[in-house]
């Protein structure tokens, strides 16, 4: 029978780093009372986490090493009362309800594979849904920091043992043999004498009557047949059938297509429609509101919505940042750069600032929510990861109690840091409540890159002093326009606290800073330190939020301290890291990358280094500068400067699906590469320029290198670290130090094309332009 | 409201719709076909490629009084039955290399490479890097270097 044990049992697997020789580790759980078998798994960061020892003792030099963003929010989990669970239905399948959003990252891959593991049943035989909002996980309902495999680890795998360990023990009552006698295996439970029983047989009688605390011992990773090895996502079928279903795809009844007519600057509003009787009678259209940013419009298709949204005429009202420019911009960074405070030594100083322009994290699906609004409730459907703010924040816009808005988290298309937000889905439910019908609404592409999220515009300034082959003190000032955190870890504590006027989203920055800022230098007096201005443009996070630009430059800076100490860049680096598996790592790619190999006048390679996340990565690239390449021919897009070769060496602690982690690091890449050289947003007068993915230059198959390989480091810990945004930094800082030695000259303005402009823009005005007519043209 | 007739997917349809509206939003609102995605409805990031006569395109150009009641429109989820299998072998390429991420972006991927490649085996030659090169679908996610591999591999087997 279940032990009725409630201590929360010591760890007995050996710490990180002992080569994976772990013994047995119980953990403990609950059987829940339940028709079938139903587990809970409380996300108390003392049961779910080893780290948490270490991460009481913050200590010098830099809280980053020891204590990071992902402990953070796993320590903020400790007051949650809400559990996870596993559920077991008699048709042998198992459920499991992830209270993450799935945009892409595999989070339902990888879990499924912890359950697959742990219960042992077929991946086919499980089922990963997507958790609506639930207010009672507190802060454990937030995707992002690349902190869910990390937090979901052991909770996931505890509650998958443990209700095998009960399928085992029904079993065993049912035979009336000792559980040892038993074993598992592909679903089904096999004792003496042949007799076997399915798990779905088996789900009713192994249902608890009551809540009651078990313990269950976790496999060990030599015991692993799933973990750890190559395993395609689950949702690959019916991506390229065409049926995996996006919000934007999603059919509930009366809800249909919605779009906005927006003013011509960021935030603007809406003082008045003038010929609302005219665009209410275009064909197609059903209603048409004014609202806070704009003019609402609904119609039978989205593109009858584009067509009223050509002759709406309105009077705007002011948005939060019209006057604002690049230049402006540019020059309130550098007025509020905090000073540096070790002075120059003469000669021997290396000053240098680099300035990172405005990025657009929209995902490729269109921005878009469900809601619809009742009198007296709402239901909500978006991709949100979250989404208890969301509950909360779109219930007192309504003026309705909060268990009355449900809100459905829905597969979405892509996030890089967008869907932290919910502005959307909030938009929705006020269009919705205006019109009194359900809607469906999207913003356009043009609103996504000039209304949506921007990672904002930064400066970084490093100082460095060095004498005799010794690197004196090392110091970085960051400065950008204020990141949003306004959805705080999660629920509506900290969100609140990250709005509040003092303290407020600075404080809440700079702790973020610190917990994800650290050089992994031996660099002397070192500092690194952040200062934000309060600009009202939309900002949130972006595929990280600060280590892509902080490692560009530190790594730039390295590279010429190298060049100023007569060293070779790998030499330098493999001096001077403190970091063993980082060293591991170069090492690696130095080798498997052939550093040092002749190139050709005008390429060269580049090499550069991150640790975060409790992972560590190295990446080597090779870019051509040449100028027959750099003018290739490219209609309506850039060419430039091409990364030919890429190699990424990733160490992850513990590698939970090889294939996963390295579609995440060849993802995070070219993110690099638009970063490093092409993609950008230029603001003109309170505007974002760009209004489609032919002027805003993310990574085109044109742009992405033709070799690309990826290696992983054998395990050097038994628990994962994050994956989602851990290849960007290292990769963009190879890029850029590859371009500063194939050109002779370090860039300072990123990404590198900014000052020229591609492209002609689209009007202000209509906000969404008109969709072409001649696509029978362009064939192929 | 006027009615449009055309086969889709191998059937001969008809759809009442305003003749200006874009076909991707009479497949998508009006008959619910919505393996052809929108992204940006102005012909630039290609995730709603689909095919017009065996030729890739985008419906989100093409108002639907454009196409002739004999042309044949094949979605991805027509694609399929165009080789008489349960998977294109582009599809299955693409299973093979665990090509998506999010996904949103793959089924016009999918329909531009077979159309890229067909185009490339009219032209006398296997699908190489220049070709590749001239693919403008977005892929947010970044997997290009997935999508190269599974275009060489599923061409192989077209």
């Amino acid at each position: 029978m279940a032990e009725h044990r409630r201590s929360p049992d010591r760890p007995t697997e050996s710490p990180a780093g002992e080569g994976g020789r772990v013994g047995r580790r119980r953990v403990l759980g609950y059987l829940l009372a339940a028709p079938t078998l139903a587990v809970g798994v409380s996300w108390i960061a003392d049961s779910s986490d080893p780290r948490k020892a270490d991460a009481a003792v913050p200590s010098l030099p830099q809280p980053e090493e020891i204590f990071d963003l992902g402990d953070l929010q796993n320590l903020a989990a400790a007051p949650t009362s809400g559990l996870i669970s596993v559920e077991l239905k008699t048709d042998g399948t198992a459920f499991f309800a992830v209270p993450r959003a799935e945009v892409g990252q595999g989070v339902t891959t990888a879990i499924a594979m912890m359950v697959a593991e742990e219960l042992d049943l077929p991946m086919d035989k499980i089922t990963i849904g997507l958790a609506d909002a639930r207010p009672e996980l507190l802060m454990n309902q937030l995707t992002g920091g690349s902190n869910s495999m990390r937090s979901m680890y052991l909770p996931v795998r505890t509650a998958a043992a443990i209700a095998r360990q009960r399928l085992v023990e029904t079993a065993a009552a049912q035979w009336d043999v000792p559980t040892g006698q038993l074993a598992t295996g592909n679903g089904v439970v096999s004792g003496p004498n042949g007799r076997t029983a399915t798990y779905g047989s088996l789900a009713k009688a192994a249902a608890s009557t009551k809540t009651i605390a078990v313990s269950a011992q976790l496999k060990s990773q030599s015991q692993f047949t799933i973990l750890g090895r190559a395993h395609n996502r689950v949702d690959a079928h019916d991506i390229v059938t065409g049926r995996k279903e996006f919000g934007m795809d999603l059919q509930v009844p009366n809800a249909k297509p919605t779009m906005v007519a927006r003013p011509p600057t960021i935030n603007g509003t809406v003082v008045s429609v003038n010929n609302l009787a005219e665009v209410r009678a275009m064909p197609g259209i059903t209603d048409v509101v004014a609202i806070t940013h704009g003019v609402a419009i609904r119609g039978d298709t989205f593109g009858q919505c584009i067509d009223a949204i050509q002759v709406v005429d309105a009077t705007w009202g002011p948005g939060t940042v019209d006057k604002e420019s690049d230049a402006t911009v540019l020059a309130k960074l550098r007025a509020a750069q905090v000073p540096m405070t070790v002075p120059p030594l003469l000669s021997n100083t290396i000053d240098a600032e680099f300035v990172f322009a405005f990025a657009s994290n929209s995902p490729l699906e269109p921005d878009c929510a469900i809601a619809d609004v009742r009198p007296d409730s709402a239901e909500i459907w978006s991709s949100l990861k979250v989404p208890i703010v969301a509950q909360e924040d779109i219930a007192k816009q309504l003026g309705l109690p909060i268990d009355k808005v449900l809100v459905h988290v829905v597969q979405g298309g892509g996030s890089f840091g967008r869907h932290l937000f919910h502005d959307v889905a909030a938009e929705a439910a006020e269009i919705s409540q205006k019109m009194g019908k359900p809607v469906k609404l999207s913003w356009s592409r043009t609103d996504n890159f000039r209304q949506g999220r921007t990672h904002p515009m930064c400066t970084s300034r490093v100082r460095v002093n060095y004498l005799a082959g010794n690197v004196l003190s090392y110091e970085q000032r960051h400065t950008s326009v204020q990141t949003d955190f306004g959805h705080g870890l999660g629920e509506m504590i900290t969100s609140t606290a990250a709005h509040l006027p003092v303290g407020g989203n600075l404080s809440f920055a700079e702790t973020i800073f610190a917990l994800s800022q650290s050089s992994p230098y031996n660099f002397g007096v070192t500092t690194q330190l952040l200062n934000e201005i309060p600009l009202k443009f939309n900002t949130g996070s972006m595929r990280n939020i600060y280590s892509p630009n902080v490692v560009c430059a530190e790594e730039l800076v390295v590279d010429r301290l190298a060049a100023k100490m007569g060293q070779d860049p790998v030499r330098f680096r493999r001096n001077f890291l403190k970091d063993p598996r980082l060293l591991a790592a170069l090492n690696k790619a130095a080798e498997a990358g052939q550093w040092g190999k002749a190139m050709p006048k005008g390429t060269a390679q580049g090499v550069g280094v991150h640790a975060e996340y409790r992972g560590a990565v190295a990446t080597l690239v090779e870019i051509d500068c040449r100028p027959e390449t750099v003018n290739r021919p490219i209609q309506d897009g850039v060419a430039g400067p091409r990364v030919t070769k890429a190699l990424i060496v990733v160490d992850p602690g513990f590698c939970i699906n090889p294939r996963g982690l390295e579609a995440q690091m060849i993802g995070g890449l070219q993110d690099a590469i638009a970063l490093a050289l092409t993609s950008s947003l230029h603001i003109k007068n309170g505007m974002p320029l760009e209004g489609s993915w032919d002027n805003y230059f993310y990574t085109r198959q044109w742009n992405t290198p033709p070799d690309v390989q990826v290696v992983i480091m054998p395990n050097t810990s038994d628990t994962p670290s994050g994956a989602g945004e851990l290849a960007v930094a290292p990769a963009f800082a190879a890029v850029a130090c590859a371009y500063a030695r194939a050109t002779g000259t370090m860039p300072t303005y990123f990404p590198i094309n900014h000052g020229t402009l591609g492209f002609e823009p689209l009007p202000l005005e209509p906000s969404t332009p008109q969709s072409p007519t001649d696509g029978l043209d362009h064939t192929f | 409201m006027p009615t449009h007739s055309f086969k889709l997917n191998g059937k001969q349809i008809s759809v009442e719709a305003e003749d200006n509206v874009r076909l991707l939003w009479v497949l998508r609102d009006l008959l619910g076909v919505t393996g052809p995605k929108y992204g940006c409805a102005l012909e630039v990031c290609k995730s709603c490629t689909s095919h017009i006569n065996g030729k890739a395109f985008n419906p989100c150009a093409v108002p639907v009084k454009d196409i002739e009641p004999t042309d044949e429109i094949t979605t991805i989820e027509g694609l399929p039955a165009t080789v008489g299998q349960d998977l294109h072998p582009m599809q299955q390429a693409w299973l093979e290399y665990d090509v998506s991420q999010c996904g949103y972006c793959q089924p016009g991927q999918i329909m531009a490479a077979v159309a890229k490649v067909k185009q490339a085996h009219a032209e006398g030659h296997e699908i190489g890097d220049a070709d590749l090169d001239e693919l403008r679908n977005i892929c947010r996610c970044g997997t290009y270097s997935r999508i190269r591999e599974a275009i060489k591999a599923g061409a192989k087997d077209m």
